[in-house]
């Protein structure tokens, strides 16, 4: 008995041991990590532009406050998080930070206090951004944005997730290396790689997490790298492999999704909304080439696609245009609800209607997407080549929980579309969730 | 007590299809331009959303995109002896409400007028003799070419989107279009929509006596299309939901599948919706306009002051502003004097419907502008000398729509309820179509809109007052039509025929719907004696403000209104960028 006590007290003194200098030692911040002369400034627009390409006001802006003031709930597996006001004011926005202080929070999730930041903040991705660009967000935040004095709700997530030493130890798990280096030999490769792996934080959401959901790997190199990924029960589609966009679609297409957020056989919704309308949509006809030359590189691209399976896609057209009114519930609800924009063959219509055949939102295991653009309706962001917000209505309010179990089931099953069924819950779920938003 | 508003450069009444092309046009000027809406704002997606706007008793019969007559109507009489009453109910014509106006629920038929229309004084006293003009009548040219206003009609038809065949390209005449239209410079946007039964066979019974059937010019859809601007619209499914509905699918062409997003997103670009247009504020010399004043949806009068002041409201509206305003001096229909007010005219249409026992028509996959249509017997293809009118008509079959309240085709004689008007429903529904004639009108100098004398709006201000009734001229007109018509309706072999025409004695009836094509009452021409604008459609008095849409018609041509309002629109912005706001003045 004594020699069990004993043992279980050196256990505890042993892991307070390990413990404590991931407490109490001081956290080292990484670097520059190239050399820029100290005078070096980066403007003309550059700098904004760059605040573009890393996506910042999305995240940084809730609605009705002012652009950087942060504000906006995000949620997480573990409680919502608030992000901060990035404005240079000095009592609640950042506006005390040092360049040495902006960039550790960059790269390392450090805040100026010492304190670790959820990794909500991409550092995993940002890590790698140059420090001619670093020196830039900074110039941009000090110099070009608003200081607006207003406090945000501060993170408080439940025990033992509002230890934020812990994040210590995951930071050592799962941060790569500080530095991007360019492997292709290549500028515009390079360059794609830069953009996407980097300050346009793609992987953030289009990589899966792995152990402690760390991102599976931060450059291309890693074979998980943006192989999909989910938020909120919507699937992210994977970027590479036979199915994904980069594979199927032209270089103009990819385009096309990326500054618009539509072409002939999809429009962006979800998540992707905003990264579009605040992001992409900005970006110079240079990047936008170098994104999707880099995405297609690396796309696995020599794995041929699956077959199209005819005779399936032939069976739903058929059974469609029959008009037959014993076919099913789900064909029927198809037919009175959505045939009008995506047509019996599925398609849509080019550039305006988004394709169902083949659509991952329709098809990926999550069907939480499907289900929600269903219940609520979906708007395209307006974009300077579209502008126009072409929207679907929501059918929440006229069909029952087991009518868009049924028609979600149809589309996953029709063409050569081959996916689980949908069940009524799952759509009460749904339902649910979004009443609750 | 008034509040004054920050000034802009430029104040839009109105945010229909004039208002939205004018503000789109002069946001390019990187002006400061805020649009000012008296109805709802309104976009496809939450407002046209299907299935609710699919609802013929809520929009088709009720009219809930229309305005409200107890918010804004007019007073109507037919001859000048008789004291006008106030329109009450909507009826003979139906004007749109809200953001997009009547853009919104328009069926789509968007032409070109004749070379002709567009100089008609000229071209009947040249071909036929001044003396062939009746007493009375008050034909003007434009005092705009078709030649000068070709560009616009491409540039509208573009934005719009319209889809049709091209019958004459730069004077070669092409085939399955219309050879009797005038030399357009290139094809449709869009290729013409399918054709229903009805329409095929129409257009073979005409084809086969020597006529020249051709699509008709539609604002649906045939495919997807991105317009100049990157607007974009879907292909038309037939829903047969045009006329009188906001299109759910993005298909018809309206302000907002057509402008309204791009604009939005001009940083000097600004509309206020709910915001009615009480007059437009003059200075004190009358020689310009200082602003407008409105009132808010909470009842407070705002002054609103602009450098220019651009009418862009329904017809009727722009008129009513224009004589509330004292801009230009009002139209006296005994002296022949003032011409605020002038010209009001409106379209003479007819119809044959035909009824086939054993023809299966499926009247539900309609579109608002499906149809064929001849042109030969339209204003250049006729002997106004021999025929003993002037006018001429556009002929044309097709089905729009299916909706069973209003579309419940019977054969005359029919009991209109009870047992026996069943049985006839079972018998025929779906089983007609009809021919119809949509033609001119000619303006008379006892036609025209002034302020009312006894009634007056919720604000107190005199209603506008209407003076219309049919002539004779516009009578023998639609005559010819049925007797043009009949003889194609009969080779077609109907089980029954029944006509539809206005005949001699007929007075205008403003219960039964008839067009919202109302024109004139500030009428653009060359003479500031005889017209209220200017060709560039700007105020022979008031030098900065421009009055658009159909009210600058001298008298109706014998199409559908709306691609001449746009292309007039394109032409008086441009004239506005381009000689106008370099140096402001009376630009004539």
């Amino acid at each position: 008995m004594k020699t069990l006590l004993v043992a279980v007290l050196a256990l505890v003194v042993l892991g307070l041991i390990a413990i404590a200098p991931i407490v109490l030692v001081p956290v080292a911040k990484t670097s520059a990590q190239q050399l820029v002369a100290s005078d070096f400034t980066q403007d003309g627009g550059k700098s904004e532009y760059l605040v573009r390409l890393a996506d910042c006001a999305p995240c940084h802006t809730a609605e009705g406050r002012k652009p950087f003031a942060g504000g906006l709930a995000i949620p997480s597996p573990f409680g919502t998080i608030w992000s901060t006001n990035i404005t240079p004011d000095r009592e609640t926005g950042i506006g005390s930070y040092t360049l040495d202080d902006f960039r550790a929070v960059l790269y390392d999730g450090l805040r100026k206090d010492g304190a670790h930041l959820y990794p909500a903040m991409p550092y995993e991705n940002y890590r790698k951004i140059s420090e001619n660009d670093v020196r830039a967000l900074y110039h941009y935040f000090m110099n070009k944005v608003e200081p607006v004095s207003s406090p945000v709700r501060q993170t408080q997530l439940s025990f033992p997730f509002n230890q934020r030493w812990g994040i210590r130890a995951w930071n050592w798990f799962a941060l790569n290396e500080a530095r991007f280096k360019p492997r292709y030999n290549d500028l515009v490769l390079d360059r794609g790689a830069y953009i996407v792996e980097t300050l346009g934080h793609c992987g953030a959401c289009h990589s899966p997490r792995k152990f402690f959901l760390a991102q599976d790997g931060t450059d291309a190199t890693a074979q998980g790298f943006l192989t999909g990924g989910e938020i909120d029960g919507w699937p992210v589609p994977s970027l590479r492999g036979p199915a994904s966009a980069a594979t199927k679609w032209s270089a103009e297409e990819l385009r096309a999704f990326l500054a618009t957020g539509r072409n002939n056989h999809s429009g962006v919704t979800g998540e992707m909304t905003p990264v579009v309308q605040d992001s992409l949509q900005y970006l110079t006809g240079k990047d936008l080439d170098a994104i999707v030359a880099y995405l297609r590189h690396i796309s696995y691209a020599a794995e041929q696609p699956p077959a199209r399976i005819d005779d399936r896609s032939k069976r739903t057209i058929a059974l469609l245009n029959s008009a037959d009114p014993s076919m099913d519930l789900g064909p029927r609800l198809y037919l009175d609800n959505c045939n009008g924009c995506h047509f019996t063959n599925g398609k849509g219509a080019r550039g305006v209607f988004p394709e169902l055949d083949g659509n991952p939102i329709v098809v990926a295991r999550q069907s939480g997407g499907l289900i929600d653009v269903i219940l609520k309706g979906a708007r395209m962001p307006s974009t300077e080549s579209r502008p126009m917000r072409l929207a679907m209505p929501a059918f929440g309010q006229r069909l029952s929980d087991k009518e868009i179990a049924d028609l979600a089931t149809f589309l996953r099953q029709s063409w050569s579309n081959n996916a689980g069924p949908v069940d009524k819950t799952a759509v009460a779920v749904r339902r649910q969730k979004l009443a609750s938003h | 007590m008034a509040t004054t508003a920050k000034k802009k450069d430029v104040v839009i009444v109105g945010l229909g299809w004039t208002g939205a092309i004018v503000g789109m046009e002069l946001c390019e000027e990187g002006l400061e331009v805020l649009a000012l809406e008296r109805g709802d704002d309104r976009d496809t997606i939450p407002d046209f959303r299907y299935p609710n706007i699919a609802d013929e008793l809520k929009y088709g019969v009720r009219y809930a995109a229309m305005q409200k007559p107890r918010n804004s109507t007019l007073t109507i009489r037919r001859t000048i002896e008789e004291t006008a009453l106030p329109y009450r109910s909507l009826g003979s014509f139906l004007p749109g409400d809200g953001v997009g106006g009547a853009g919104v629920c328009w069926s789509g038929n968007s032409f070109r007028p004749m070379a002709e229309e567009l100089r008609l004084r000229s071209y009947v006293v040249e071909n036929f003799g001044q003396g062939i003009i009746p007493e009375g009548m008050t034909i003007q040219d434009w005092g705009v070419t078709y030649s000068e206003l070709e560009p616009y009609f491409d540039r509208f038809e573009k934005v719009a989107g319209i889809a049709g065949k091209a019958g004459n390209i730069n004077g070669k005449i092409v085939e399955d279009g219309n050879p009797f239209e005038a030399p357009r410079s290139g094809e449709y946007p869009m290729p013409p929509l399918p054709q229903t039964v009805d329409a095929l066979m129409f257009a073979k019974a005409a084809r086969s006596i020597g006529h020249h059937p051709y699509p008709l010019p539609s604002a649906n859809a045939s495919q997807t299309y991105t317009n100049p601007y990157g607007m974009q619209r879907g292909p038309c499914n037939f829903c047969g939901f045009c006329d009188r509905f906001g299109c759910f699918n993005y298909s018809k062409s309206s302000p907002q599948t057509c402008i309204l997003d791009a604009l939005k997103r001009k940083p000097n670009f600004e509309y206020r919706a709910n915001s009615e247009v009480l007059r437009v504020e003059l200075s004190p010399d009358r020689k310009t306009a200082t602003g407008v004043t409105y009132l808010t949806a909470e009842g407070e009068e705002i002054i609103q002051p602009a450098d220019l002041v651009i009418l862009a409201a329904y017809q009727l509206h722009n008129v009513h502003l224009m004589l509330l305003s004292s801009i230009g001096k009002s139209y006296d229909p005994v002296s022949g004097e003032g011409v605020t007010g002038k010209n009001y005219a409106y379209q003479m249409t007819g119809g044959t419907s035909l009824f086939f026992k054993g023809i299966d028509f499926n009247p539900f996959v309609g579109a608002g502008s499906n149809g064929t249509v001849i042109d030969d017997f339209a204003i250049n293809r006729i002997d106004f000398g021999a025929q003993g009118f002037i006018g001429g008509s556009y002929i044309c079959a097709g089905t729009t729509n299916g909706q069973p309240i209003r579309s419940m085709r019977l054969p005359k004689g029919t009991h209109s309820w009870g047992g026996q008007w069943k049985q006839a429903i079972k018998e025929w529904y779906g089983h007609s179509m009809s021919i119809g004639s949509h033609g001119s009108n000619m303006s008379y100098s006892d036609s025209y809109m002034d302020l009312d004398p006894t009634y007056t709006d919720r604000y107190g201000r005199p209603l506008l007052r209407m003076t219309f009734n049919w002539k004779p001229n516009d009578i023998r007109m639609t005559q010819f039509m049925k007797n043009q018509i009949e003889p194609i309706a009969k080779s077609m072999n109907p089980d029954i025929m029944d006509s539809d025409y206005k005949s001699d004695g007929a007075m205008y009836d403003v219960r039964p719907y008839q067009t919202t094509h109302n024109v004139g009452g500030a009428i653009m021409g060359t003479d500031p004696n005889t017209s209220a604008l200017n060709r560039y459609l700007q105020s022979w008095d008031v030098h900065n403000v421009f009055v658009m849409g159909a009210n600058a018609f001298p008298q109706n041509i014998q199409y559908n209104p709306t691609g001449t309002v746009g292309a007039l629109a394109y032409w008086s912005v441009a004239a506005i960028r381009k000689h106008y706001l370099p140096r402001p003045r009376p630009l004539i």
